[in-house]
């Protein structure tokens, strides 16, 4: 009967089963539902994590009993159960956020809570898959769950952000799919395992087209510089918990299929061409960070701040070595930036709920009305920045530190030049709410932010700076099972 | 050449022109259309490739059967979401973004 009870299976299992009962309950029953749901997740992603980390080893599951090649494989090790930690870590205080954001709209909510539980499975599907094909399935599964949030508003805004998504993302995971077809047609299997040793730098000219297409692809999916111009218009447009789910956690997925393919089998095609995403990563820290700085509207100002932050993320490829220093890297960011981003949007939907304008002028004198919500901003923009003691801050300072032992000098110059750039952006929004006073008839607003709002932001905010204090056991986690 | 090179070499055609036409085109149901054709593109790479020495790989259809339950839920996503932005805005385009 243990193997009924595997938490790798339950981990998919059960957003399944709430996505498509709260489907059935309709949204007040519904997210009831679906906030139990996420909690017991959580509660088996802490308990996976400590498995993996006190063991040292990946932990296995054969559905329904069936192994590869014949069957479905899932396997978790470090960076798995880190990502999926991170991504229940992020979703329950959401979904919390969710249920007091869309208390007043049950329009929106009627979609919310089943496609955030499809969003979920595919996730975690995507983090536990073992085989390029099922990750194709599972990225198409993200996709189009993710699509369907950013058009559940239903305003024309909305719709086109959706459609404009939709199609990148499917040119995206179109790409990889060509690509799983000519690995498929050179080596006759899929399983990233059993490819891993097959591939080597002398390979067939078809497999580097696929190594390309399938890299290409999902770059575009992770919107990197410069295939960023569908993120804004979606994680900008869509409702608050919405762009917090997406920017948090989506874009990560994509990164993360990136890393464990850089890492895995196509380790021997990708060492003379490692500077590109560096190149390409940078471009987009310097780009997003300018759009952030001149972004009129705040949400869009926020997912600005998400490309130039995902640009963080790229520049750890030149640096993967056998010290494991860039990947810990990566893996801090990737965490950080989940958290810190989840509360900046969240705190920013708040504000937006309260003022009822979503310009960056409008936060004008919200710091004696929210200081919770504005507290959580900062707190996130700390991280974002990279100031001690927040996660940001031991991401940035492994990256830098990486860069200097293979003295990659203009690395270290961009990543200090994307933290002072950072500042700005996060500074324009706090000199706005401390220092200049609301304009007339404003002032008197007495509507106040509910308190279920400000306090999720605010949790996710704190955890992502007292992330760093905790980085120790991330970091050991990591470890587990990331080597050849 | 072998029958299968001959389906795979198709297939690459079909996916160029497939994301050309996601790319390059403006009406959302040659879009969608495109699409359609950049997933049957794939699919034929992956069901030629696969043949060896004549003989018929079942693992690539069972893809294949996959990849087609996908590409439907996808084209039925883009469907609804095209119908909606016509009942609101009467374009079958994208309005241009605005850039702020």
């Amino acid at each position: 009967m243990t193997e009924f009870f595997d938490p790798l299976a339950w981990l998919i299992l059960l957003p399944l089963f709430w996505a498509s009962g709260a489907f059935l309950l309709g949204p007040t029953r519904g997210a009831r539902l679906a906030i139990v749901g996420v909690a017991a997740q959580l509660w088996l992603a802490i308990d996976l994590a400590v498995k993996v980390g006190d063991g040292g080893t990946a932990i296995r599951h054969a559905v329904g009993g069936w192994g590869a090649p014949l069957g479905i494989d899932l396997i978790a090790d470090g960076l798995a159960a880190a990502m999926l930690l991170l991504t229940h870590m992020v979703a329950l205080p959401l979904l919390l956020y969710a249920r007091g954001y869309f208390a007043a709209d049950a329009s929106v909510a009627r979609y919310f809570w089943p496609l955030s539980g499809f969003l979920l499975a595919g996730l975690n599907a995507l983090f536990l898959a073992a085989d390029l094909f099922n990750l194709y399935v599972t990225l198409e599964i993200v996709g189009l769950a993710a699509v369907g949030l950013v058009a559940a508003g239903g305003n024309a805004t909305q719709i086109a952000a959706g459609l404009r998504y939709l199609f990148a993302t499917l040119i995206g995971s179109g790409m990889y799919l060509l690509g799983v077809a000519l690995i498929y047609g050179a080596y006759g299997t899929v399983s990233i395992a059993t490819l891993t040793p097959l591939i080597n730098a002398s390979a067939a000219s078809a497999v580097w087209i696929a190594a390309a297409l399938m890299l290409l692809g999902l770059m575009l999916k992770t919107a990197l510089f410069p295939f960023h111009y569908w993120l804004p218009p979606a994680h900008g447009g869509a409702p608050a918990p919405v762009s917090a789910l997406l920017s948090a956690l989506v874009v990560k997925a994509s990164f993360y299929l990136i890393l464990r393919l850089w890492l895995g089998p196509f380790a021997p095609l990708t060492g003379t061409i490692a500077w590109l995403p560096a190149l390409l990563g940078s471009a987009a820290i310097l780009w997003g960070s300018w759009q952030a700085i001149r972004a009129v509207r705040l949400k869009m100002l926020v997912a600005y701040s998400t490309i130039a932050q995902l640009g963080y993320l790229f520049l750890i490829f030149p640096l993967l070595g056998p010290d494991g220093l860039a990947l810990q890297a990566g893996g801090m960011q990737v965490v950080a930036h989940g958290l810190a981003k989840a509360a900046m949007f969240a705190a920013a939907g708040a504000m937006i709920h309260v003022t009822g304008r979503d310009a960056v002028a409008d936060v004008a004198g919200v710091a004696s009305r929210m200081p919770v919500s504005l507290f959580a901003f900062a707190l996130a923009g700390v991280t974002l920045m990279g100031l001690p003691p927040s996660g940001g801050f031991l991401a940035k300072w492994l990256l830098i530190d990486a860069a200097l032992t293979q003295g990659q000098w203009w690395l270290v110059a961009v990543i200090i030049a994307g933290g002072l750039l950072a500042a700005i952006y996060v500074f324009r929004v706090l000199r706005q709410a401390f220092l200049v006073p609301a304009q007339g008839e404003r002032r008197h607003l007495s509507h106040r932010a509910p308190p279920l709002l400000e306090w999720t932001a605010f949790t996710l905010a704190a955890a992502s700076v007292l992330l760093g204090l905790r980085g120790v056991d991330l970091l050991r986690l990591l470890a587990v099972g990331s080597g050849p | 050449m072998s029958t299968g090179l001959i389906f795979a070499g198709t297939g690459a055609i079909l996916f160029a022109m497939g994301v050309a036409g996601v790319m390059l085109l403006a009406h959302l149901l040659r879009r969608i259309l495109a699409f359609n054709l950049m997933g049957s593109g794939a699919f034929l790479i992956l069901i030629g490739l696969a043949q060896r020495a004549g003989l018929v790989d079942p693992v690539p259809q069972a893809m294949v059967l996959t990849g087609i339950v996908v590409s439907v839920a996808a084209t039925a996503l883009a469907l609804a979401l095209t119908r909606r932005l016509h009942k609101l805005t009467g374009a079958y385009t994208l309005p241009a973004t605005r850039d702020d």
